[in-house]
């Protein structure tokens, strides 16, 4: 805090520090008390609110308990959306080792922009993308089919189509923070574990790895939080029997106007993403300071 | 016994020998780390071939010869306990746990660091760290210790340190050491034998005493200790003697190799065999005195040559007993240097 007054000056600092309050208080603070207050609340015509029947019930989050598929739903929109978060790991960690690590500069530069142009796109059209290539009579199946590889083709909207658009909507921010932490990893610890014998695998699992950690978790989290909070991909790429709890969500507030009851699902799947986080923290023994500078 | 002929760089050979603490001493980008990563087999040679006890090594993999590598930056792995990172090599190799503890727990007695094998790489000094990395090598048993200017990184109190520990333990190892640097003085403390390199190529290989006494290039002669240089035509060659002829006088010294006269070359005389005062030997230098550096058992003097166009500065070595008979600062005077202390080398 006294770092920012040193370095800006009072006056300036003053301002800066006020913003960075007013952007936490309007964005996160204000709304998160809004929530959770109106989940609490029943939901009332407007003549009954504020009235004796106002008052704060866990029926909303009872519902969502009770309710025969909601709480299926929630549960596996976490599965799916830890389900793409293992994915993007997977398919980042070699590509983010060979761009720190192995590429020459003008194939991380190749590397970068290809990786790059798609997302000068809005995420509607990538989704969009994916759902021309999945379509059951789309370019994949003529593809697939065309290779000798399936007689007939596949139905590929549903929870495979979703996490398939969803990892590949969140690689570059699985592929980032890996590659940052990998690019920082000394060229020698490598050559010393290759010198001493150690195989690919073991100079992978303990020396690149553990140095990794940090980036990894970062990765986790941001692709963990946004496919959990995902609205377009669902939408766009699943099948009825695959919703995702932010449809829901979505139905509650614009469909039915049950804001209360919208807001108690929202609340719910805050709070499991924010338990699945510090989990996932714990698990890589990383804080969340570090884990988000 | 041989234990290994590399021809690299710029076509040059070398033999190290067995048990030899060898160094190869050049100024940075002098090719010494190339050399150094061919022997190691992190780089294949374009050209040539690197023999470890008479086997050739092409397309052997850095793993599978029987060196090991000190880092500059000694890449110890952080995550790792102190035992883990000595023990890493043994790991690699699918020996126990017990026994890993119980080698690294040898290794830590050698390099006098017992009960630190629980400690993380970030909790120890930088001599520690240092002695740490080359327990970790010794682990895998190798033939040949490579090291890259690993003492690059402390200050010098500890590097004089850790000179002559490194030195204790490769005659307690019997482990071939071929250490990297661009520090003459360190090459010549600790060395067997030293290979001077410059610009890829190979300069001389001697001992430190050769080196100093003998260079066989006007580079290793201005590279390995301090040394004045007076410049010159040959006139004449015989018996091992030579005379140059410049503009600062007429001089007689050793005859380098392959000198020939009317060749452009250089006398090369050490600040210590430089005599004040007194006229000793066959060559005579006016100077005055422009100030003197105390060092503490010796002074150098810092002179100019009079007489000569050219404002040139020579350095003499004075005692601690010398320095009260020393000519005074601008007053003139006659140094002598007989020609067995000077030497006269070609220009390169």
């Amino acid at each position: 805090m006294t770092e920012i007054f040193d370095r800006f000056g009072k006056p300036l600092g003053g301002i800066f520090l006020g913003l960075a309050l007013l952007w936490l208080a309007g964005m996160v603070l204000v709304p998160g008390v809004f929530m959770i207050n109106a989940s609490l609340r029943p939901h009332l015509p407007p003549p009954l609110r504020g009235g004796e029947l106002d008052v704060y019930v866990l029926d909303n989050f009872a519902y969502l308990i009770n309710h025969v598929n909601h709480g299926r739903i929630f549960f596996k929109t976490v599965w799916s959306s830890a389900l793409v978060t293992l994915a993007t790991l997977l398919l980042c960690y070699p590509i983010a080792f060979w761009l720190a690590k192995v590429a020459r500069r003008w194939q991380v530069a190749v590397m970068l922009v290809l990786l790059l142009i798609p997302y000068l796109m809005n995420e509607v059209l990538r989704g969009l993308a994916w759902y021309i290539i999945l379509a059951f009579s789309g370019p994949l199946n003529a593809i697939l089919i065309g290779l000798g590889l399936m007689d007939e083709p596949v139905r590929w909207y549903g929870d495979g189509g979703v996490v398939a658009g969803m990892a590949y909507a969140y690689l570059l921010f699985m592929l980032f923070p890996i590659y940052n932490a990998i690019s920082t990893l000394d060229r020698a610890q490598i050559d010393a574990a290759r010198d001493l014998g150690a195989s690919a695998w073991r100079i992978h699992r303990r020396v690149v790895l553990p140095h990794a950690k940090v980036g990894i978790a970062t990765g986790c989290v941001f692709v963990f939080m946004m496919a959990a909070g995902s609205y377009v991909a669902p939408a766009l790429l699943g099948a009825p029997g695959s919703r995702w709890f932010t449809q829901i969500v979505y139905e509650w507030f614009f469909e039915i106007g049950n804001w209360n009851r919208g807001a108690a699902y929202g609340v719910a799947l805050m709070a499991m993403c924010l338990a699945v986080v510090l989990g996932l923290l714990a698990l890589f023994r990383v804080n969340l300071a570090s884990a988000v500078k | 016994m041989r234990f290994g002929a590399t021809r690299a760089v710029k076509s040059l050979s070398l033999d190290v020998r067995q048990g030899e603490f060898f160094s190869i001493l050049g100024p940075s980008g002098c090719g010494k780390t190339t050399l150094l990563r061919l022997i190691s087999g992190f780089q294949q040679p374009t050209a040539g071939q690197v023999l470890i006890n008479g086997t050739d090594m092409a397309g052997v993999p850095s793993n599978m010869r029987a060196t090991a590598m000190i880092f500059q930056s000694l890449a110890l792995f952080p995550f790792m306990r102190v035992w883990e990172n000595i023990a890493f090599g043994l790991e690699a190799r699918g020996v126990g746990t017990a026994e890993r503890r119980r080698e690294a727990e040898r290794l830590l007695e050698l390099i006098a660091l017992p009960g630190y094998g629980n400690r993380m790489p970030g909790e120890l000094s930088g001599g520690q760290r240092q002695r740490v990395a080359i327990a970790r090598a010794l682990a895998i048993q190798p033939q040949v210790l490579l090291l890259d200017e690993p003492l690059s990184a402390l200050d010098l109190k500890l590097r004089q340190h850790m000179r002559a520990e490194l030195r204790d333990l490769q005659k307690r190892t019997g482990v071939t050491f071929i250490y990297i640097t661009h520090d003459q003085s360190e090459a010549l403390a600790m060395s067997d034998r030293v290979a001077v390199m410059n610009a890829g190529q190979l300069q001389q290989v001697g001992s430190p005493q050769e080196l100093y006494s003998h260079p066989a290039t006007s580079f290793v002669a201005q590279f390995v200790g301090e040394n004045n240089a007076l410049m010159g035509t040959v006139t004449e060659v015989s018996g091992g003697t030579a005379v140059l002829e410049g503009p600062q006088g007429r001089f007689a010294g050793r005859a380098g190799p392959g000198l020939k006269p009317g060749a452009k070359a250089r006398l090369y005389v050490r600040p210590e065999a430089l005599s004040p005062s007194r006229e000793i030997g066959e060559n005579r230098l006016k100077l005055a005195i422009e100030r003197f550096d105390f060092e503490g058992a010796f002074a150098t003097a810092y002179a100019v040559l009079q007489g000569t166009g050219s404002p040139q500065r020579m350095s003499l070595t004075i005692s601690q007993q010398g320095l009260s008979d020393a000519p005074a600062i601008g007053a003139p005077f006659t140094a002598g240097f007989s020609a067995e202390d000077a030497i006269v080398l070609s220009d390169d």
